[in-house]
């Protein structure tokens, strides 16, 4: 999964726990039915966190999750599909 | 062991009336219906939260769990009473403090830290780390949990005894409840938390 087949994107880098959960959940209800959401986060507890909130939310799938380096700061991604 | 039942015992058990068939039936019918009842129960979880702690360290957990929960879904409640009236209270929220005096975890001598001034220090270098690391303000907590709908409730009694006043409180915050309605939420709740 990679930022082109996302149909929205959220930024929350250089926002820590839980600030990225709660927005991730804010655009999320904002999303269509079937549509994917790229989250970008700069707080590695997000891995888990954003995992576990999809997984405890109903509609939500976590499709993938990337961890790359940007400009030399890790950041990790979330791809997040509302079901249809 | 033989399958062979003799004859003679099943038609000693009396076969059951329709009556008795017509009640057995409507029971069934009627279990059926509660058992539905509970596994069609979608009303939504409940965490109640008592936050009764003011300093700045502890005005983190009751807002970081608040949020977080009604982001997984969930109802919540924080009962504030005592001094968590301070992480509500509108001018004293920018302002809470952190102490080293007692706290064997912060780098200052208990000696060192009762000396005047030594709060102020303490607080300022902790709200610096707090910003380096891109931590939320209460400030900004709060007003996340209440865009979250969370229920922000500032105990009466404690109101009252501490010589607040109703407006001196956040635009959302409930006042003038009390220990009987924070005990109902706690009764409802799945999750419990005194902070």
């Amino acid at each position: 999964m990679s930022t082109e087949n996302a149909d929205a994107t959220l930024d929350v880098k250089g926002l820590n726990c839980p600030m990225p959960v709660i927005k991730t959940k804010g655009a999320f209800d904002d999303l269509a039915a079937g549509e994917t959401i790229e989250v970008v986060s700069t707080d590695s507890g997000s891995m888990s966190d954003i995992a576990g909130w999809a997984e405890s939310t109903d509609g939500a799938e976590l499709v993938d999750q990337v961890e790359a380096t940007e400009d030399g700061t890790a950041v990790y991604k979330h791809y997040v599909r509302k079901a249809d | 062991m033989s399958t062979d039942t003799p004859a003679s015992e099943e038609t000693d058990v009396a076969s059951p009336t329709a009556e008795e068939l017509a009640e057995l039936r409507s029971r069934i019918e009627e279990l059926e219906a509660d058992l539905a009842e509970v596994a069609d129960d979608d009303s939504p979880n409940k965490m109640v939260i008592i936050a009764t702690k003011g300093t700045l360290d502890m005005a983190y957990p009751p807002l970081i769990l608040a949020s977080t929960a009604a982001a997984f879904g969930y109802e919540v409640t924080v009962f504030h009473t005592f001094w968590g009236l301070e992480i509500l209270h509108e001018e004293n929220s920018k302002d809470l403090k952190l102490s080293s005096v007692g706290n064997p975890n912060m780098p200052v001598p208990n000696l060192i830290a009762a000396l005047p001034g030594m709060d102020r220090m303490t607080t300022r270098m902790m709200r610096s780390k707090i910003a380096d690391n891109g931590v939320a303000s209460v400030e900004e907590l709060i007003q996340t949990a209440i865009d979250s709908g969370v229920d922000l409730q500032a105990c009466q009694m404690t109101i009252d005894l501490l010589d607040y006043d109703e407006d001196d409180f956040y635009d959302g915050v409930t006042t003038g409840v009390g220990a009987a309605s924070a005990f109902q939420e706690m009764v409802e709740a799945d999750i419990q938390l005194l902070i």
